[in-house]
């Protein structure tokens, strides 16, 4: 089809049928503000109800049109900066903020508010309404993992898409109507109380600070303060992907060795890293996967297959909330953090001589669900958590600044031993199909004894919401399934629940993009490339490590050899295997 | 209407009610209307109940109930009154006659009674506008109303 | 209708049930019984008959005898003296103000004089029923003819050319709507009908649908086989039961007469109609949100395009258009498009229905041609101001419209001329105020119900109008400055300009109107502290007059704030600081000495 000629702003643009203003705008070096508007195409995430109305333009009618979701038209003129224009923008965010608490100074998203810097920029400093106007006032709460405030609710819809069209969850929606309307829970109830999963995506897109994460950071200083407690610190796969955003640095860039001195400038005693965890959770769900298929084979009528993922907390949440059926699905392995806290508060706090209360362990997750995860009942030993306190990479960043660290200038420094190994498969658990790349590699050589001929599995990679493939175990076709964003979670079950395909181990992970899109991570306001240069650093990371297999972790064999025995066995199967609740509700 | 007791025969009156909008979401205003017809008000209990028959999440049906003025949380009085608000009844002086019941009553717009014999409430318009200010007393229509008159109406329950 | 001697018509619309027409009908029947007259003349509850403000209406056919304010006490007499004796019952006669003589045919009563009844041509005459009756009167003709002799293009075409454009409030070109939709692939199809008559003040719908509902579906076919929807679907307020009940009746009769259901008179068309109930939402009448809450979902507008004619229910093509739309479709098929064209003005075709209410003396439902003006509307249909108040405005358009004046009563009434004058033409509520009416009151009450009824999804709709309405409350409580006035212009174009939808878009008019109109009255608020029309209470002083004042102390004892001193047979005084403005005093003053400033 021809090209829309038009012009914005009298600098002539050429665009394709379709193309909304502010896409076009773009290209022209045009930047029109928007607030509501949130597209992440790459993971398939468009939130455009054109709400806010901040974008709005003039293209010579009656009104003026959003630019967001306006498209071109042959020969349009559009305005973007006429006097028009600009009056009612600002006029648009007078409004917005004379229904907006003031506290910036002390709002847990000052720095990161999208509101607060648009309003910097426009320059709005004084509102010319009524003195003392109403503002619209809810019920604050909190839970492990989210703090809501209603009150700084600008009715973006961000998070209500990211709830129901993305996670398919729906614990939050709009609720009331006219000045009272506000995005909320079901009565207004605490998100315990509600179908919540807490996997933080509304956290992860709410441009003001309506929702933010619990902050644990004063935790971590209170433990490193005690001269009684040996503190230690384990690192997701993810965070060192993203962590270098909140220093200014490109998104993408790998920080693994200025994270872990960072960490230790903090004052953690020991730092390691919940790749070798990662590790050990192939090792214990690829044996259970193959487990479970040799059953099978056998004729074991009581072993459930497709064999689900089990490190993604939200997921989990997810599948007790609404598929208590398919529990026995769900592999018993528990989550790489999980693995974690146990074997260092056994194994390690032995090794130390100190006894199991006095190691505090702190893990960096790029997920909030995990602070969720982390207070569960069968994590914990007599009223001991396993893990004591997660914090995001957020808090993490600003744990280092708090700590007068100037990231940047930090030379790389290495793991300790022995929780600090880890393989390129413990690695890729930070993406979407990187657990189920990473047991295929370990499943091969446990099913047919052979070292598979390629490392990288190419077939589970990508965005697509499900995918599916077929991996050929030196002969035997073994069909697997991966899926980010709950939704795609749902279509998938569904699939398996229709008997119509046969699939040996499905992998979940409920934000987009998988943990490197995960709600503690850096806020990508919006930027689908900041979660691209993220998944390839992942990968990156990945080829740069010499082994890449999780049972050529040789920390780990140790600690096999030496304390755990084999997988899913004896002191393995009691510290790194769980159980789950039907918890099913509305 | 007193607050209900929800209790199985209440359950199953709403799941029925689901059932015979064949527990459609698309039915979900429907299936509200009838309930609120048959138990006088939609306390949470029952939006749940809504809700798993549906299968829609629990926050949209809480949407839609605190969307639409039809829809209430609260019992109603024995007597509901609702005045009428509408352009035509406010040039003629309704708002006089509101603050009349909400007198001689002693609650405000919103509210029942202590005894539970009357609750207050305000609508668009009932489309008498000839008779403007008008009010409904259950399903009786007072016409030409005037502040000294609310009295009166009041005693004929 | 030959079988009886005598018809006896009764108004069965709201106001007219409000005013006891249910037990007029059963008392009518009973003295029928007892004359034994039963096989002379029959009772018929028919729609509204439009002159709501003399309800209960009683008309007799076929000597169009027009009995107002009648009483089911006045049963007797008129089956005694009329339907028996055949002498008019010359006390329930209409009384004409003028001439204070009595008027029996409703034909030379002025309220009748001027108007044209087109959409509301069965309303007041059948039996809405019975299907028979309006089959009697051309019911389901068009829909014949359309599905016998015309092809849909056809049939298009002379909605086109008859220049029908939309009722319910923007007025867009009904023929050009459905082309747009019979031009869109996708199947399944739906025509939908906007009922959701959500204007305080306005029952033109709702009296359609209560008199006439078979029109309404036959129009809906008509369309449908037009666009090519098999699917029909009325979104109707729950507010309304007795259209409701009506809509039902009709649609079980027409179904069974096949004209509603599979294989429609042998044409091989299918239409069938369903009813949605609103929930109590103005913000329904936008269609996009109509659409979201037949969905069953919150009653939220979103973003056009997609226009419902390719993207509406459940996704699917839709066209939506409202009752008295509809109601005008049988006949211009019946009576062709030049017939309807060379009624109304160059630009606005046939003509419009309005709801007549305020301070005027024949409340009620109307309908002229296109083109009448103001003045005819207010003072020779509506019978002028009640009580000999002066004209001060009216509002057109309900809250999406705006106060015009006296300098706008010579305009032609048409969707041009309306929005030039700074209103619209919405869908028919037309209230009148006289000279005790505040207009900034005016322009409060409307941005108080804007506020409660916003949906809340774009902000200069949920916060915008708000924000106006606490500088109007401000204005009103004495307290507003010169600066206010002009924040609230501005304030007012900026939403205008910005917001989502329809509702948001014409929010500001009663506010932007009124300043335009208005102006000293504003001025007045805010300079002099002064509430010309002496409604603002914060604005008004109550006096004792102390020449008139005999001391009796009725005043001082009924205060409900000890506002009130003075001695026993002396003149009293109001303490302005403890008074409430409650008025207990003027009323309880037997002499008349207490007056407001």
């Amino acid at each position: 089809m021809d090209l829309i000629k038009l012009t914005i702003d009298n600098v002539p643009v050429e665009v394709e049928p379709g193309t909304t203003i502010l896409k076009a705008a773009e290209k022209v070096g045009i930047k029109i503000p928007t607030l509501c508007y949130m597209e992440l195409p790459d993971v398939g995430v468009i939130n455009n109800p054109g709400a806010c109305r901040m974008c709005v333009v003039d293209i010579g009618g009656p009104r003026l049109f959003p630019a967001c979701a306006t498209t071109c038209t042959p020969n349009m003129v559009v305005k973007t900066n006429s006097p028009r224009v600009l009056n009612a923008r600002r006029t648009v965010m007078q409004l917005i903020l004379s229904d907006h608490p003031a506290d910036c100074l002390l709002c847990a998203k000052n720095d990161d508010c999208e509101l607060r810097k648009l309003a910097a920029e426009m320059g709005v400093h004084e509102l010319p309404f009524v003195e003392n106007c109403k503002q619209s006032h809810y019920k604050k709460s909190t839970s492990p993992s989210i703090n809501r405030d209603q009150d700084k609710c600008i009715m973006c819809r961000r998070c209500e898409t990211m709830c129901n069209e993305v996670e398919s969850v729906g614990a939050i929606g709009a609720i009331n109507r006219g000045f009272n309307a506000v995005v909320a829970t079901a009565f207004e109830r605490p998100l315990v109380d509600s179908n919540c999963v807490f996997c933080g995506q509304c956290v992860a897109v709410c441009p003001t600070g309506a929702l933010t994460e619990v902050n644990n950071n004063p935790e971590v200083l209170e433990a490193i303060a005690d001269p009684t407690k040996t503190v230690i610190v384990e690192t997701a796969p993810s965070i060192r992907a993203a962590l270098g955003e909140e220093f200014g640095l490109e998104p993408g860039t790998l920080v693994t060795g200025k994270m872990v001195a960072a960490l230790r400038r903090i004052g953690f005693d020991y730092v390691f890293d919940t790749d070798f965890a990662a590790d050990m959770t192939i090792m214990e769900e690829g044996s259970e996967l193959v487990d479970r298929l040799t059953r099978v084979a056998k004729g074991d009528k009581s072993v459930k297959l497709p064999l689900f993922t089990s490190c993604c907390p939200a997921w989990v949440n997810f599948c007790e909330n609404e598929y208590p059926e398919m529990l026995d699905n769900l592999s018993t392995a528990k989550s790489p953090m999980e693995m974690f806290g146990p074997v260092a508060k056994s194994m390690y706090a032995d090794k130390l001589g100190i006894k199991r209360e006095n190691l505090v362990v702190v893990s960096v997750m790029p997920c909030v669900a995990k602070k969720f995860e982390r207070q569960r009942p069968e994590f914990s030993k007599d009223g001991d958590s396993d893990v004591n306190i997660v914090i995001t990479t957020r808090e993490l960043a600003r744990l280092i600044k708090i700590n007068n660290i100037d990231f940047k200038s930090l030379p790389d420094e290495d793991f300790d031993a022995p929780m600090g190994e880890s393989t390129g498969g413990a690695v890729i658990f930070g993406n979407t199909g990187g657990v189920m790349e990473a047991a295929v590699r370990v499943a091969y050589e446990l099913v047919t004894g052979k070292k598979p001929e390629k490392v990288e599995f190419d077939e589970v990679r990508g965005f697509e919401g499900v995918r599916m493939a077929t991996i050929d175990f030196a002969g035997t076709p073994v069909n697997v399934a991966v899926a980010h964003e709950l939704r795609n979670a749902r279509k998938l079950v569904e699939m398996v629940k229709s008997g119509k395909y046969n699939l040996a181990a499905c992998e979940v992970m409920a934000c987009p993009g998988g943990c490197i899109g995960g709600a503690g991570q850096p806020f990508h306001h919006g930027d689908s490339n900041i979660l691209i240069a993220r998944h390839n650093a992942i990968y990156r990371e990945d080829e740069n490590k010499k082994c890449r297999r999780s049972n050529e972790n040789k920390q780990l064999a140790e600690v096999y050899k030496e304390f755990l025995g084999k997988p899913l066995a004896g002191r393995a199967h009691e510290l790194l295997h769980t159980r789950y609740f039907d918890r099913h509700r509305i | 209407m007193n607050k209900i007791e929800i209790n199985d025969c209440t359950i199953k009156k709403v799941n029925d009610i689901c059932e015979k909008f064949g527990n459609k979401s698309g039915e979900l205003i429907n299936v509200l209307h009838e309930t609120q017809n048959t138990l006088g008000y939609l306390p949470e209990e029952v939006q749940k109940v809504v809700a798993q028959n549906l299968n829609v999440p629990l926050v949209k049906v809480y949407g839609v109930v605190s969307f639409y003025s039809f829809f209430t949380m609260k019992p109603k009085g024995e007597h509901p009154i609702s005045l009428c608000l509408g352009t035509a009844c406010y040039v003629r002086g309704a708002e006089n006659v509101l603050r009349e019941f909400e007198k001689e009553l002693g609650i405000k717009v919103g509210e029942v009674t202590p005894d539970g014999k009357f609750s207050l409430d305000c609508l668009r318009c009932l489309g008498c506008c000839g008779l403007a200010p008008v009010c409904m007393i259950g399903d009786k229509v007072y016409g030409r109303l005037e502040p000294k008159m609310v009295k009166e109406i009041l005693a004929e329950y | 209708m030959a079988e009886y001697k005598n018809y006896i018509l009764v108004c069965g619309g709201t106001g007219c049930r409000a005013s006891r027409s249910s037990e007029l009908v059963e008392e009518l029947n009973k003295q029928l019984k007892i004359y034994q007259l039963e096989n002379d003349a029959k009772v018929l509850t028919t729609g509204c008959f439009g002159f709501c403000e003399k309800g209960p209406n009683v008309k007799i056919i076929p000597d169009n005898t027009f009995y107002t304010r009648v009483k089911p006490e006045d049963a007797e007499e008129i089956v005694k003296e009329h339907i028996l004796k055949g002498r008019k019952v010359q006390r329930l006669l209409y009384l004409d103000p003028d001439t204070n003589k009595h008027i029996s045919d409703d034909k030379h009563m002025e309220f009748y004089k001027k108007q044209v009844r087109i959409a509301l041509r069965n309303c007041g005459f059948i039996d809405p029923e019975n299907i028979k009756e309006s089959i009697e009167r051309d019911g389901y003709a068009a829909l014949g003819k359309v599905l016998t002799e015309l092809t849909p293009e056809q049939t298009i075409d002379i909605i086109l050319k008859s220049g029908l454009r939309g009722r319910g409030g923007a007025g867009f070109p009904t023929g050009k709507k459905w082309a747009i939709a019979s031009k869109s692939v996708a199947k399944p199809k739906y025509v939908i009908c906007n009922a959701d008559e959500g204007d305080p003040g306005a029952f033109m719908d709702r009296s359609i649908l209560e008199g006439d509902p078979h029109s309404v579906l036959e129009a809906m076919a008509i369309c449908g086989y037009c666009i090519g929807a098999e699917h029909g679907l009325i979104y109707v307020r729950a507010e309304y039961p007795l259209a409701i009940h009506r809509l039902q009746v009709a649609i079980k009769q027409a179904r069974e007469y096949g004209l509603l259901g599979n294989d429609i008179m042998g044409s091989g068309f299918n239409f069938d109609v369903e009813l949605r109930y609103g929930a109590g939402a103005f913000v329904c009448g936008e269609e996009t949100a109509l659409i979201h809450s037949m969905e069953g979902k919150r009653g939220e507008p979103t973003l056009k395009p997609p226009f419902p004619a390719v993207h509406g229910y459940l996704g699917q093509p839709s066209n939506v258009n409202n009752v008295e739309t509809f109601a005008n479709v049988p006949i211009i098929i019946l009576k062709g498009a030049d017939w309807f064209s060379s009624i109304g003005t160059a630009t606005s075709k046939g003509t419009k229905v309005f709801a007549l209410a305020g301070k005027i003396n024949n409340v009620g439902l109307i309908e002229v041609p296109m083109g009448t003006t103001l003045r005819e509307v207010i003072f020779d249909i509506g019978g002028g101001m009640k009580n000999g108040k002066k004209f001060k405005a009216v509002q057109t358009g309900g809250p999406s419209g705006g106060c015009l004046t006296e300098k706008h009563l010579d305009v032609p009434i048409d969707y041009d001329n309306l929005k030039a004058a700074g209103s619209i033409m919405g869908s028919g509520g037309m209230i009148v105020m006289d000279e005790d009416n505040c207009m900034v009151a005016v322009a409060k009450f409307y941005l108080e119900f804007i506020v409660g009824e916003s949906c809340g999804k774009c902000s200069p709709c949920r916060i915008g109008n708000m924000r106006m309405l606490e500088i109007l409350t401000k204005i009103c409580d004495g307290k507003g400055t010169m600066d206010d006035l002009y924040e609230l212009r501005d304030l007012a174009h900026v939403i205008k300009d910005t917001a989502l939808c329809g509702l948001g878009q014409t929010s500001p008019n009663p506010v932007l109107s009124t300043l335009d109109n208005f102006w000293d009255e504003y001025v007045a608020h805010v300079r002099d502290h002064k509430c010309p029309a002496g409604v603002c209470k914060n604005l008004m002083e109550y006096h004792i007059d102390p020449a008139i004042c005999v001391g009796c102390g009725a005043c001082q004892r009924n205060c409900p704030a000890d506002a009130i001193s003075g001695e026993k047979r002396a003149p009293h005084t109001i303490d302005q600081s403890k008074c409430i403005k409650c008025g207990t005093c003027r009323e309880k003053c037997k002499f008349g000495a207490i007056s407001i400033q």
